[in-house]
């Protein structure tokens, strides 16, 4: 199991690598640069411009030049941005960032989870209709549906939230729930299928036959086993989370990271943009192998091996 | 359990064989779910194809006649002329929402053809070939799997906005490519996975006997009957490509106005939300229906192809 | 007598058996005390009273009646045999006496179970699962996925004895180590924390073993126990089942569709066919004298040592009927190159041949039937 992990563990740097490579390549491959965007600069300013921040180089050496910054976790200055280094910029929005995404998944499971259970336990009663019918609901609605209807109904209408900000529990609300909304539909979903499968294996007939009571029969054997496929979707719903928190992030206007991403792609402002990108991507990577590490203790045929 | 072999009184009659796909089709079929989403599908894919045809004014059309009959705000359904409204500029929101019909067909289509373009060749190479040519692609996977692909679509998107490739089809194309880029990745393991579990059957062995060279032993034998899991994965991928070209259009990326994507008529419709509601309201239905059919027909086609009937009685 | 213009060969093979390989050799089965004379506390004058059961499943194709008005008795430490094909009804009849047929879809819509006096049909929940596990054993046919591959096997052991034997937690523990060596699994204390998929098939049978004597339960279940291992682990494990029930006294209801295994084990058997009992008899007389087409067709199909080679093995014709509406005739006659008329018209009743042991369903060897 040991091993396993610390493959998983560094399986994660080529990932990056990759990722920061092909963002770095197309940034660079096409056409206009950094200072395009502001008034028409003489030529002799780009230029100065361009040596002062290194664009001047060879792109291989750029690229290294970032890199070895990285590692000392200097991700340079912001081309937009021009008094503020990226540290600085992205340093508080990180945590919001991640807070937002750690909320939302919590809720997906705590909510997702015995969803899915009572419907499967239920099966073809109203439990079991009840929750599909979220569920339906949750995958018809792309997160920023949910979230001007929130916005509606809640914020403008009973004024219970207010719209935008990031100021205390009253504004994680909204947020949170809008982007959790798809995940707890797929986290219904699965769980009450693969508990429904479960419950047609042989050893929960086993269990029976010992004369264990049902409640136990579902909390010792069924749900364990049923939790194992889910497990392997939280990878996913976590990859999810975090790269639709910035379409959250843009709607109800919460600083977090979310909106320097799509600025920096266009002001050309590469440093940032770079940050940005291997921020999340690093994100992804770690939830992955929570997941990971999380799968091995339920599965013991996993740990084993 | 019970035995459901068929004998017919007093007589000895073998049970008629049906194929896989139409026993598949016998079970799909009482799939009622299943069927409502077929439906969906292809009244959504008429509309797609008809929409132009059928729709009662072109789709960037102002209307400045009504405009100005009602003040320059946006019409509500059912007035003059609009069945389901218009939007602030006059456009009659039925022509817009059969045109945004068409572009999230289009997606579903053409991604899941990208989708198989690459996915299907990766995955056999890795499956039929094993050993190192199969790590190697198993790695490749694993990177694009772990790339965060809604930022990666953004990313070519934006950055790509200006070029020939990125005008093309409104838009589209670059859409197409780009989200057809991140999502092959489940094809390809699933082709694999029937790839490494068809090799060792006799019939490739029989096939090789006869001097079948490989290349048409992949592509005669094993792809063929391999099929269901990857239809019943594209069909479920469908959602996720027209909910991504959704979110794009929303933010302003991919598809360029005039067209009506769905997602853009859902960001254009917020500023007039408590005004007029349905600007909102009819695009996020269409994105819904569309969802769901999809969702609801892959379902059910998983579960008809499925051997062992999944909790249905 | 009646006409004997019909050639009958398979009586007299039957009066060879040889039996497959894997079976015991032994055909002659002590019945009733245990091997050290422990005498079971008995309640009733036989342990298992089973009277016209009837379980049916409710399918959108119909209704199939996979168990028709089922009777037999199993009396304390004797070792009944349950013997038929494929979907015949034998597993059905033993779950439903634990009632563990699944419902939906499954039903029992009739008849009676008396365990040890007790009406099982009629208990509560409650009622049933102190039963379960405690007076009632079962061995399932595929231990690989009978077992629950997230939990240890000594916690699945130890799961009915916490249940049903309030035992303090070493005290459990100390039991569980007892039956692991009575089922033969060596170093049994090292190996309680393993996993099911660390164990071989063989041992997870044995595993099953030592969950089914836990709490040294009056009747094990043995549905087909040795289907899914390989021939050579078959007999081990058989003679494992026959040695413990014969040490404890436990009483043995085997399912299988292997006439060797049920010659080798067996008190008694019975003969199941489409939902029905179509004989029962002591093992000899069954294997003597099988008094119905069926068993006559079954002894026959077993391969002889005589056999010439190359020459068909002999089987069945036909498969067994639909269940779903069986029409008032005998169920097998489709099959019996024996039927006559009145084959087609109604069912044949279970009656006597012999003894009052010896039952069989079939009007040709009726006294008065068309076959001496």
């Amino acid at each position: 199991m040991a091993r396993y992990l610390i493959r998983r563990v560094l399986w994660i740097i080529p990932v990056l690598f990759v990722v920061s490579l092909v963002t770095f390549t197309l940034m660079h491959a096409v056409p206009g640069g950094p200072w395009d965007q502001d008034k028409r600069l003489p030529a002799a300013t780009i230029e100065r411009l361009n040596a002062i921040y290194g664009l001047d180089k060879p792109i291989w050496e750029q690229y290294v030049n970032w890199v070895l910054g990285i590692i000392h976790l200097d991700f340079g200055p912001s081309y937009q941005f021009k008094d503020r280094t990226v540290t600085d910029i992205l340093a508080g929005g990180i945590l919001t960032t991640i807070q937002l995404g750690v909320m939302a998944f919590i809720l997906a499971v705590s909510i997702g989870l015995p969803l899915g259970i009572i419907a499967a336990l239920g099966h073809n009663r109203w439990p079991d209709y009840t929750a599909t019918g979220v569920s339906v609901i949750g995958i018809a609605t792309p997160s920023f549906v949910l979230a001007i209807m929130l916005i509606l109904v809640f914020s403008l209408g009973l004024g219970w939230f207010p719209v935008t900000g990031w100021k205390g529990p009253n504004t994680w609300v909204l947020p949170t729930i809008a982007l959790a909304g798809f995940p707890i539909a797929v986290i219904t979903r699965y769980t009450r299928a693969s508990m429904l499968e479960v419950t047609r294996k042989d050893y929960i007939r086993t269990a029976h036959s010992k004369g264990v009571g049902d409640r136990a029969v579902v909390s010792r054997h069924m749900i364990r086993n049923a939790l194992i496929p889910v497990v392997t979707i939280l990878g996913p719903i976590l990859a999810f989370l975090i790269t639709g928190s910035f379409i959250i992030e843009n709607i109800f206007a919460v600083p977090g990271i979310g909106k320097y991403y799509l600025t920096s792609i266009a002001q050309r402002d590469y440093p940032l943009l770079m940050a940005t990108t291997i921020i999340y991507a690093f994100t992804i990577a770690f939830m992955n192998l929570v997941v990971d590490v999380l799968y091995a203790y339920i599965d013991p045929r996993i740990r084993y091996s | 359990m019970a035995s459901t072999q068929v004998v017919a009184r007093g007589a000895i009659e073998p049970r008629a064989t049906t194929g896989l796909w139409r026993e598949a089709w016998g079970r799909l079929r009482k799939n009622k779910l299943a069927i409502v989403g077929l439906i969906a599908v292809s009244i959504l894919m008429l509309a797609a194809v008809f929409g132009p045809m059928i729709a009662p004014y072109p789709y960037d059309f102002p209307d400045k006649e009504a405009l100005k009959a009602y003040g320059f705000k946006p019409l509500p359904p059912m007035t003059a002329g609009h069945l389901l409204g218009t939007d602030q500029l006059g456009r009659d929101l039925l022509s817009r929402l059969l045109d945004g019909a068409r572009i999230s067909m289009t997606v579903a289509l053409v991604v899941q053809f990208v989708v198989l373009f690459i996915g299907v060749p990766l995955g056999a190479m890795a499956g039929w070939f094993g050993g190192r040519v199969d790590s190697f692609v198993m790695r490749f996977t694993d990177v694009v799997y772990a790339f965060p692909d809604l930022l990666f679509i953004i990313l070519l998107s934006v950055t790509l906005k200006d070029t020939p490739l990125g005008q093309a089809m409104d838009g589209l194309l670059l859409v197409f490519i780009a989200i057809g880029l991140t999502s092959w990745v489940t094809v390809a393991r699933l082709v694999r996975g029937q790839m490494l579990s068809l090799k060792e059957t006799e019939f490739v062995e029989a096939a090789k006997a006869i001097g079948v060279s490989d290349r048409n032993i992949v592509t005669r034998h094993l792809l063929p009957n391999g099929n269901g899991p990857v239809i019943v994965a594209i069909t479920l991928g469908i959602p996720g490509a027209i909910l991504a070209e959704a979110t794009l259009a929303y933010i302003g990326i991919g598809v360029q106005p005039p067209r009506a994507s769905w997602g853009y008529l859902v960001a254009d419709g917020e500023k007039y939300i408590r005004s007029s509601p349905h600007l909102v309201l009819f695009p996020a239905i269409c994105i819904a229906v569309a969802l769901l059919s999809f969702t609801f027909l892959g379902d059910g086609l998983r579960d008809a192809l499925d051997p062992k009937l999944k909790g249905k009685q | 007598m009646a006409d004997a213009d019909q050639d009958i060969p398979a009586l007299e093979r039957a009066t060879i058996i040889e039996v497959t390989p894997g079976a015991v050799e032994e055909m002659h089965r002590p019945a009733s005390t245990s091997a050290d004379g422990r005498r079971r506390e008995q309640k009733a004058d036989v342990l298992l009273k089973v009277r016209g059961l009837s379980t049916h499943f409710f399918t959108p194709d119909g209704v199939v009646r996979a168990v028709d008005d089922v009777s037999f008795d199993v009396g304390y430490g004797e070792t009944l045999g349950l013997v038929g094909e494929s979907g015949c009804g034998k597993s059905v009849s033993a779950l439903s006496i634990a009632r563990l047929v699944p419902d939906p879809p499954g039903k029992i819509v009739a008849g009676s179970v008396i365990f040890d006096g007790i009406d099982v049909l009629k208990l509560n929940d409650d009622g049933i699962r102190k039963l379960r596990g405690k007076e009632i054993g079962f061995i399932f046919q595929d231990p690989l996925t009978s077992l629950n591959p997230t939990l240890t096997i000594g916690y699945q052991i130890a799961e009915a004895i916490r249940e049903h034997m309030g035992l303090p937690e070493k005290a459990a523990k100390d039991r569980v180590v007892e039956l692991l060596s009575k089922v033969g699994i060596p170093r049994a204390r090292d190996r309680l924390n393993d996993y099911p998929f660390q164990f071989s098939g063989g041992m997870r049978q044995r595993v099953m073993i030592a969950i089914a004597l836990s709490c040294d339960p009056k009747l094990i279940l043995a549905d087909e126990p040795t289907t899914a291992l390989d021939v050579t682990i078959q007999a081990q494990i058989l003679e494992l089942i026959e040695r413990l029930s014969d040490e404890f006294g436990t009483a043995v209801l085997l399912i299988t569709h292997d006439l060797g295994i049920a010659a080798g084990m067996c008190d008694r058997v019975n003969v199941m066919y489409a939902g029905r009992i179509v004989e029962t008899a002591t093992v000899d007389e069954l294997f003597e004298t099988p008094q119905m087409p069926y068993a006559w067709g079954l002894l026959d199909s077993l391969p002889q040592l005589d056999d010439v080679r190359g020459e068909k093995l002999r089987t069945i014709e036909g498969m067994p009927p639909l269940l779903i509406n069986p029409p008032d005739a005998c169920r097998f006659h489709p099959r019996c190159p024996y039927a006559r008329d009145l084959c087609r018209q109604d069912e044949p009743e279970l009656t006597r041949r012999g003894n009052d042991l010896h039952l069989a369903r079939c009007w040709a060897t009726e006294p008065g039937g068309w076959i001496a």
